[in-house]
């Protein structure tokens, strides 16, 4: 269906390529910002250093609060491949780290390391990779994942997974393009930093050997084509190509096109087509890392826009806050009617809601535009079906199909109609002659049908504990009346074959077992209690048991106090019994014992198992029964501790 | 800081809005409408500035009863170029109500009772003059010979007079208008064409009438070429795409060069058929009307290339002698199945089948 490596190789020759559907020929308005040199851009106040800058997990933090670090120190490390480290981008005390607002269109507030800067920039002792191309390939994959790369270009994908490629590569694709407007920060890096670029390809070309290497510039930038072919000229598989200036040409499915014809999978990666594709910054970080062992902690960031009076490209450090490059391009807020920032280019970059927003390793550009220079869209309009654009999206889709998928909810057609191929380029809004807002109807429906996957998942998940527990309890239920019934069955047997004594072992079994599943029948009986009656009759229940056991150990606390009369005064006064005599004490405990009982009977009656209770009674009536004296006292004693036990019957079913 | 502006990307968006489209569309039709006014007549600017002001007054009510946004809906345009449409499409010395009732139909029912623009299934300039057509088919067949055939000669003041009246300010009546020096009244090309087959003549004797200029119809075959030059500059701004007009005209010549092939003396040739009549206007100002046609680039080639069939089978059988607006109306019922079968492959989807099913 594709070139192969070999037509491929021959049509670059001849200076021909492929192309992508669609694109968009919108102003680059590149001269704006890139006729200087980069600046430095100096050290703020305070850095903000967010913990996860990248696609993939959060990697695990190593400082902490009051600590002092310096520029280029770890602040995380990486136990997950997912997991790329950050590093302080200058030297002093780590004053906070908590949530702060992040480099994200929502503006939502991220886990952030604050770093009061000292101003000293003190370096970390840095270890570099000495003689790469004798070390171990997972030496130098290693070497750039604690440098902390990750994509600079704009999708932020851990750059040492990417290079922990085993697949067979036909071709390492360089990204020089940068096709959205205003951005010039890979065209100064590339006139200005060419060789090292060029030293970060080597290692890229050592650790993926791949069969050819393609660095692709767009004709616009004819002198970052020149410096970097200039840089690359002693590389015989190195290959530097004028790509034709088209939005988005710098997408890493249509540069693939472009140069090999392939089509990237809707479900897989370049390297399934043999092409592997790094940015140019990308590879000047990887350079920094291995020559120089010096971990990511600045980029070249674009500060554009006709609102800033010095347009220009700065080194930033990374955590820098927006407002202090603002401030250094001379942006006056107060001159512009509607203030705007945006992050990335006008094309995919989004307006933050704060100037307190950090630089991160995935910002190429702050762009601060007039009021009419990117006119604010607010005339959505209805579709007339003209499909510009169809015509202008690289991936072939039917934007306007999606849209009305989209706002319609609608979003099973929506998908049928491959909604998620969609890369957002913006290619659609920028033709729509009705000005309607496509890439965030999208955007909207996607993130709606990503719910709507978690909570079917969520909900299947209950569905089936749900079924298990029902599953379970049945088979409990099951088991549980197997055994009722051999044990009924051995009792029947019992009965015919012994005489009247047996009998009332079995009888006492029989009401141990009633007992048993009485028990068993309150405590689950406050799950399927809900009128107010059977509430009252529950509280009767565990007041009558609370009573029962307050009078058992009243009956032991005055067994006890015959032998060890201290313990027993102590006992009794904690219990508040004013009776001082062992017997009457005892006589007393045993009526109330019994009065306790009968309550409880009364009150279980009340209820359904009856003759359970009855057994259980009478089962434990038995020593009570053997103390036949009674006297006034005990009496009286005996009203009061069953006046106690039933109050404390009380307040604990209130409690309850 | 004062309050940031938040929005969605993209930023950027290019200057072309709907009312600009709409805008060199009309920009487009009026070198063809000059020729037109040129071979028949003032009454050509007449229709035009009717059913223009027509249609532009009864957009305005609807939205206004609608509630919706008046000013800014009747700016994008749409309503006048639906007005001018089917001002080019009927006859230019039409009775007044004509028009009014042609283009307060296609903008109140065909267009607004649809939803407005953008929801209308069918071509509102199209549908009307079908309306108008079988509705008052002697006006609406009532075609003057160009005017260098007329015997009579008629100024501007002429025109509106015989629009409004009926007659002109001698008092002729459109019918004596039609009547040509010899006396016969005169048939718009294809009409006469069609008359001579049916009553068993060859092409070539039809071909010998006064109003033929060798192979076409004189007058039509400049308008024709006026709005061939129109809609190619259509193409070159990029406000069409090229696959509608490309395929209804090939479909329209391919058909008539196989019945021509067949017998030359019972089928007019393929030439014939491009010159005279509305093929080529009908090809580059009707059905590319974006909102009833394709949206696919496939699609619309097909669209394009059955509507060019249709256009031929309607001349030759049909009852009526042109047929773009009955072919057009016709495949924008089409419109829904063709666009649906005609999806474009998704970049790295493999095949049609794979991209339709479940991802």
């Amino acid at each position: 269906m594709f070139a192969d490596f070999d037509q491929i190789m021959e049509r670059l020759a001849t200076k021909q390529l492929w192309d992508f559907a669609g694109g968009v020929h919108p102003d680059g308005h590149k001269g704006l910002s890139n006729q200087h040199q980069i600046a430095d851009a100096g050290l703020p106040d305070y850095l903000y250093i967010p913990i996860k800058q990248h696609i993939g997990v959060d990697a695990e933090l190593i400082v902490n609060v009051g600590d002092r670090v310096k520029s280029g120190q770890p602040l995380t490390e990486s136990h997950n491949p997912f997991a790329v480290p950050v590093h302080a981008s200058s030297s002093g005390e780590v004053i906070a780290i908590d949530e702060h607002i992040a480099a994200h269109p929502s503006g939502i507030k991220e886990a952030t390391i604050t770093i009061k800067v000292d101003g000293l920039d003190t370096q970390y002792n840095f270890d570099p990779v000495n003689n790469y191309n004798t070390r171990d390939k997972a030496e130098i994959v290693e070497a750039i994942c604690k440098a902390g790369i990750s994509g600079m270009g704009g999708a932020g994908f851990p750059t040492h997974l990417k290079s922990n490629n085993v697949k067979p590569i036909e071709f390492l694709i360089i990204n020089g393009v940068e096709c959205e407007p205003y951005i010039t920060a890979d065209d100064r890096l590339m006139r200005e930093h060419a060789w090292q670029i060029r030293q970060g390809i080597d290692v890229l070309n050592y650790l993926l050997k791949p069969r050819q290497v393609l660095i692709a510039i767009e004709d616009n930038k004819p002198e970052a084509f020149e410096t970097m072919s200039i840089a690359c000229q002693q590389q015989d598989n190195y290959q530097v190509i004028s790509i034709p200036t088209k939005y988005p040409a710098g997408g890493e499915k249509q540069l693939i096109q472009m140069l090999t014809s392939r089509e990237v999978p809707s479900d897989g990666l370049p390297v399934d087509v043999g092409c592997l594709m790094y940015n140019v910054g990308t590879c000047y970080a990887v350079a920094d890392a291995i020559i120089e062992g010096k971990p990511l902690t600045k980029r070249v960031v674009t500060l554009t826009g006709k609102a800033l009076e010095k347009p220009q490209n700065f080194w930033v450090k990374i955590g820098t806050p927006v407002e202090h490059l603002l401030q250094l391009s001379g942006y006056n807020p107060d001159k512009q009617e509607y203030p705007r920032i945006i992050m990335g280019g006008p094309m995919m970059g989004f307006t933050l809601s704060s100037v307190k927003v950090p630089v991160i390793k995935t910002t190429n550009c702050l762009l601060a535009p007039e009021k009419n220079e990117l006119a604010i869209v607010e005339d959505e309009r209805a579709c007339i079906r003209c499909s510009a654009c169809a015509d202008a999206c690289p991936i072939s889709l039917l934007p306007q199909q999606l849209y009305w998928y989209s706002t319609s909810k609608d979003y099973e057609v929506a998908q049928q109609y491959n909604l998620f191929d969609c890369i957002e380029c913006g290619a659609c809004a920028f033709v729509c002659p009705s000005e309607i807002p496509l890439v965030h109807y999208y955007r909207i429906a996607k993130a709606e049908i990503r719910q709507q996957k978690v909570e079917k998942e969520k909900s299947e998940k209950a569905k089936q504990r749900f079924e298990a527990r029902k599953a379970r309890l049945l088979k409990e239920k099951k088991e549980r009346e197997e055994k009722h019934r051999l044990a009924a069955e051995a009792r029947k047997r019992a009965m015919q074959s012994d005489d009247s004594g047996a009998k009332d072992k079995i009888a006492a079994a029989l009401a141990r077992a009633k007992a048993k599943k009485a028990g068993q029948a309150t405590t689950e009986a406050p799950k399927e209690s809900s009128g107010a009656p059977q509430a009252q009759s529950q509280q009767d229940k565990v007041a009558a048991a609370i009573a029962r056991a307050k009078a058992k150990k009243a009956a032991q606390q005055s067994d006890n106090a015959a032998s060890e009369k201290e313990q027993n005064t102590e006992t009794q006064k904690t219990e508040d019994n004013p009776s001082q005599d062992d017997k009457k004490a005892k006589v007393a405990a045993a009526i109330a014992r019994a009065k306790a009982k009968k309550a409880a009977q009364q009150s279980e009656d009340a209820n359904e198992p009856k003759q359970e209770n009855d057994q259980q009674a009478s089962e434990e009536s038995k020593p009570a029964s053997e103390i036949s004296e009674q006297d006034k006292k005990a009496k009286i004693a005996a009203a009061i501790a069953r006046a106690k036990a039933k109050k404390a019957a009380n307040k604990k079913a209130n409690d309850e | 800081m004062s309050k940031l502006t938040v929005a969605s990307s993209p930023h950027y968006h290019n200057q072309r809005d709907t009312g600009a489209v709409m805008r060199m569309v009309i920009f487009a039709c009026i070198p063809g409408i000059a020729m037109q006014t040129w071979f028949f007549g003032y009454g050509v600017l007449i229709q035009v500035f009717l059913c223009v002001l027509t249609a532009v007054v009864s957009e305005a009510i609807i939205l206004e009863i609608r509630k919706k946004n008046t000013v800014r809906a009747v700016k994008d345009y749409s309503a006048v170029l639906a007005g001018l449409l089917l001002a080019i499409s009927i006859p230019p010395l039409s009775p007044w109500w004509i028009s009014v009732i042609g283009a307060s139909f296609a903008i109140i029912v065909v267009k607004q009772f649809y939803g407005g623009l953008g929801y209308n299934m069918f071509n509102p300039a199209m549908t009307a003059y079908i309306m108008l057509l079988i509705s008052f088919p002697v006006q609406m067949t009532s075609w003057l010979p160009p005017i260098s055939l007329t015997e009579q000669q008629f100024s501007l003041w002429d025109a509106i007079h015989t629009v409004f009246t009926g007659f002109t300010a001698e008092g002729y009546s459109v019918g004596q208008l039609r009547v040509g020096v010899d006396g016969v009244t005169m048939a718009t090309p294809l009409d006469h064409m069609k008359t001579q087959l049916t009553q068993g003549y060859t092409v070539d004797e039809a071909l010998t009438n006064d109003i033929y200029s060798g192979n076409s119809g004189i007058g039509w075959a400049p308008i024709a070429i006026a709005f061939l030059l129109g809609g190619l500059a259509l193409i070159k701004l990029r406000v069409i795409n090229w696959h509608i007009p490309f395929s209804m005209i090939a479909g329209a010549l391919i058909t008539a060069f196989i019945f021509y092939l067949v017998d030359p003396s019972t089928f007019a040739s393929p030439w014939f058929h491009f010159i005279n009549g509305s093929l080529v206007f009908g090809a580059f100002f009707i059905a590319t009307d974006p909102v009833s046609s394709s949206t696919t680039n496939n699609g619309r080639l097909i669209f394009g290339f059955a509507i060019g069939v249709w256009i031929i089978i309607i001349r030759t059988w049909g009852n009526y002698p042109d047929a773009v607006a009955f072919s057009v109306v016709l495949m924008n019922m089409a419109v829904p199945l063709i666009d649906y079968y005609t999806k474009p492959r998704t970049y790295g989807h493999k095949l049609k089948a794979k991209s339709m099913s479940e991802k």
